[in-house]
């Protein structure tokens, strides 16, 4: 076996009472692609911040190249040879890639020089394992997956012979990610060693050598990947088995209860985000959105909710026409039967410092259940979040819990509880299971099922392709503000993937 | 990355905080009584013996803190929504105006108990009136509520004087004031209360206002946590986008908080016209509005903890006057500075120790969750 590149030995970081991280051992063997996963809140995160110098361990020991390193600041961890490419990409957004590069890393008062020098470094760098980025481009004006790549160039520049990446796929398509992969590995060959941290399996399958699965803060395995499977690893990270494909029977689809019609938005630049979509929903189905973010899904959603307001559309909620183009109001949407689960649970659908309760009536605070003349009937709504946390398994079962103390699924499950529960004829709902852990996902995935086969109309926009693909009985693609192309759920991931990507699969193979 | 933060119990959150902001507060002004050549301790003696010591004391510690209070509830109404409603001194000042109408029409005709329910709705109304322009720009214009709020403070002085050299002051008069009230417009005093208690007190001002400041405080309190509007004024407080989400009128919801605000704002002229002075005078609001922006602060935005953070602010006002008058090497100047630092450190610098009040609890209590900050809010 080769050379460990990094040892962590008897780790041990809490916040409070909580142990985010239990005598973690681990050993990351030089030239390898280790992947780390484990659910939110299984102490990944921590673990990484510990070794790239955000925190401090409350004891244990790291060791770089087999020499014990006390790594105070990131800038101990550059020095040693560790680089980090986040999940959120820490670039300026108006600079140009050289810019970004020598950002932090300046060698002179005057930037002549230390550009100049850069640029020669950066050439070799991207000759050396493919990055294939212009320098003198803008970032904002690079596709996302080009951004990490700059991201990856920044961290080599400083030396990097460890490189760190944080669910680096996550804003990814299918494409992009392979490219990403492809560069992983020629920098493996090069002898640089990659820590992977992600939550999908299938990459982890695909790409490492070794994989350690995290659970509740400490470690609780470390396979060979060639030795196990993806549901091996599934039952490690939950601690039980889980089901990694949605049960469901076939859909009864009956009239439609949805239709948008030409919908078209732009954003407050002035750009065009949806253009002219038009699509129907019908009763006892669910319909899903593939697409890379940022192709206007987060805006259709919106506008389809009432929150933004469209340029022109309309949508028909049970053969009734709502015009989205002048005062949508999510109130009146929400009379109609419309329920919607935003995307962005943390500043739309919730309000984190409210108490469980306060949030379970968010945007039904005006129903009569709830209400007495002008004052809330607290009783009722604490009785009636009760209801839905005993429904819908919310830990912990406290009602008066303010809701950032939730984790991300319990929180989410709020949500879904909210909308669920109020009996809508449409459902639609935007990323169901971003940032929601493996055992809620299943829960989610159900409960999603449960609504079509009551016999609601669902519409699920998700930027996870393998959600979509378990979960719809129809695929939309959606790319640059348009609907590229329909499939049924048994279309391929490189057929969805290419229309994802822009490539007009059909007309191309007609 | 956020560093994890410990939450504070509720004690600790509204207690322990407020005190070490107000012990480190005191600790640099003994600096600064020191400098001046004071003995810092005889000087806090003197200072809360002045506002406690004596029933007089207290009686006027309570009087200056019944306008705190209604400036600090208005403060934190607009807060709790998300907006900084820095115009309460112009409120109020304006509110004089409502007030000396009503008391002049109505002195020589009614008993004060029936002027006071129409002065309160004529000052009520014209501090609501006074806001509703700024909440009407911040609600479809975007104009930032804090900009127009403080030049609103400007227009108000200004029509204020206006009326007081004019119309509302007595023909005959050379002073930019009315007449005084007759007895229909006085309110009666509270003083008794305090001498139940077996102090004596010679003439101070407290009086019925503070009942209404209390009462006030009981109402904000089941308008924020009780009502509906309540609910989306926080709603919208938080999350601005969550609001439009729950379908929470933006305009309709900006206009209500502010106009409450504004309301209460007003109403803090009460206290000092018809409890005090028995006339509008100029400048009658000195500075109460502003005080309201650090009571409000300092009290956690809640109706408890502002109605102590006015007594604090009455006790400065009171022991500080006291303070002057004892020790000679101390102005008026000195107590203002005194009174800056609490505003610097309770209310500017409140979140100062918090991080390591967090650490400290972090170590020792078994919860680790993030907390919330309060949050500013753009236009």
């Amino acid at each position: 076996m080769a050379q460990a590149a990094i040892e962590l030995i008897g780790i041990n970081k809490s916040f409070g009472a909580v142990r985010a991280n239990r005598d973690i051992n681990l050993e990351i063997a030089r030239g390898t692609i280790h992947g780390i996963v484990g659910e939110n809140g299984a102490g990944k995160s921590t673990l990484m911040s510990i070794l790239y110098g955000f925190y401090q361990a409350d004891s244990g020991e790291i060791r770089v190249g087999g020499q014990p390193a006390s790594i105070k600041s990131p800038n101990d961890a550059i020095a040693l040879g560790i680089g980090m490419v986040h999940q959120h990409f820490m670039l300026v957004d108006n600079f140009t890639v050289l810019e970004n590069v020598i950002l932090g890393a300046e060698s002179d008062a005057l930037l002549k020089k230390s550009i100049a020098k850069a640029r020669s470094e950066l050439e070799r760098l991207e000759r050396e394992y493919g990055l294939e980025v212009d320098p003198d481009a803008i970032i904002e004006e690079l596709p996302v997956g080009l951004q990490q790549r700059v991201e990856i160039l920044k961290a080599l520049y400083r030396g990097a012979e460890i490189l760190i990446l944080d669910e680096p796929t996550g804003v990814l398509t299918p494409a992009e990610a392979d490219h990403l992969f492809r560069i992983l590995r020629q920098l493996k060959e090069q002898g640089k060693t990659i820590v992977l941290i992600t939550h999908k399996l299938r990459e982890i399958m695909a790409i490492t050598d070794t994989v350690s699965v995290m659970r509740q803060g400490t470690m609780v395995a470390t396979r060979q990947t060639t030795k196990t499977t993806v549901g091996e690893l599934a039952e490690l990270m939950v601690g039980r088995r889980v089901l990694l494909r949605v049960e469901k029977g076939e859909a009864e689809a009956g009239g439609v209860k949805l239709a948008v019609k030409n919908l078209t938005v732009r954003d407050s630049r002035g750009v065009t985000m949806v253009d002219d979509v038009s699509f129907d929903v019908r009763a006892g189905e669910i319909v899903g959105i593939a697409g890379v973010a940022g192709n206007g899904q987060s805006e259709m959603l919106e506008a389809i909710s009432g929150i933004r307001r469209a340029v022109s559309g309309s949508v028909m909620l049970d053969g009734k026409p709502i015009d989205l183009t002048g005062a949508a109001d999510p109130g009146e949407l929400r009379d109609r039967g419309l329920a919607h689960v935003p995307e962005d649970r943390h500043h739309v659908g919730l309000v984190l410092a409210f108490e469980e309760n306060e949030n379970s009536i968010l945007g039904y605070h005006d129903d009569p259940r709830y209400v007495r003349g002008p004052f809330l009937d607290i009783d009722a709504i604490r009785d009636d979040a009760r209801d839905k946390i005993a429904k819908y398994d919310i830990r912990p079962a406290d009602c008066r819990l303010k809701t950032a103390n939730f984790s991300g699924g319990n929180q989410q499950k709020i949500v879904l509880a909210r909308e669920m529960e109020q009996d809508p004829g449409v459902l639609i709902v935007g990323q169901p299971t971003r940032g929601v852990d493996v055992g809620a996902i299943e829960f989610i995935h159900k409960r999603l099922i449960a609504m079509r086969d009551q016999g609601k109309a669902v519409l699920v926009v998700s930027v996870e392709l393998d959600e979509i693909r378990s979960l719809s009985d129809r695929i939309l693609v959606m790319f640059a503000g348009r609907i590229v192309g329909e499939r049924g759920p048994e279309a391929s991931e490189g057929e969805l993937g290419l229309l994802m990507a822009g490539v007009e699969q059909r007309e191309a193979a007609e | 990355m956020s560093m994890p933060y410990a939450k504070l119990p509720a004690w600790a959150d509204y207690g322990l905080i407020p005190v070490i902001n107000l012990a480190v507060a005191f600790l640099v002004a003994g600096f600064v009584v020191l400098l001046v050549g004071e003995n810092p301790f005889r000087a806090a003696v003197v200072l809360v013996e002045g506002a406690f010591g004596r029933g007089q004391g207290i009686a006027f510690t309570l009087f200056y803190a019944t306008t705190f209070i209604f400036s600090g509830l208005s403060v934190a109404v607009a807060a709790h929504c998300g907006l900084f409603n820095i115009g309460g001194e112009g409120q109020g000042y304006i509110a004089g105006l409502g007030i000396g109408i009503v008391c002049l029409a109505f002195d020589s005709v009614l008993p004060w108990w029936l002027t006071f329910p129409l002065a309160i709705v004529a000052a009520a109304a014209m501090g609501a009136l006074w806001v509703l322009i700024p909440a009407y720009l911040q609600a479809k214009r975007g104009s930032h509520i804090v900009i127009t709020t403080i030049m609103f403070n400007f227009i108000a002085a200004s029509v204020m004087v206006y009326a007081l050299v004019g119309f509302l002051k007595p023909a005959i008069s050379m002073a930019p004031q009315t007449r005084t009230f007759l007895d229909g417009a006085q309110l009666p005093k509270l003083n008794w209360v305090i001498e139940l208690f077996g102090a004596k007190i010679r003439s101070a001002p407290f009086n019925i206002s503070f009942l209404l400041a209390l009462a006030m405080a009981i109402l904000v309190w089941v308008l924020i946590w009780r009502t509906r509007l309540g609910y989306e004024m926080r709603t919208y407080g938080h999350s601005a986008k969550a609001a439009r989400y729950a379908g929470i009128s933006e305009t309709r919801i900006i206009i209500m908080a502010m106009m409450i605000s504004g309301a209460l704002a007003g109403m803090m002229a009460l206290n000092p016209t018809m409890g005090d002075q028995h006339n509008v005078a100029l400048e009658f609001v000195s500075g109460a509005g502003f005080v309201g922006i650090a009571v409000a602060l300092m009290g956690r935005l809640h109706p408890v903890g502002i109605v102590l953070a006015a007594i604090l602010f009455g006790m400065l006002y009171q022991g500080g006057a006291e303070l002057a008058f004892e020790m000679p090497a101390i102005s008026r100047d000195m107590i203002v500075i005194i009174q800056g630092l609490v505003i610097l450190f309770a209310g500017a610098l409140e979140h100062m120790f918090r991080p390591y009040v967090q650490a400290l609890f972090a170590s020792l209590s078994p919860r680790s969750v993030g907390i919330e900050a309060i949050k500013g809010k753009g236009a």
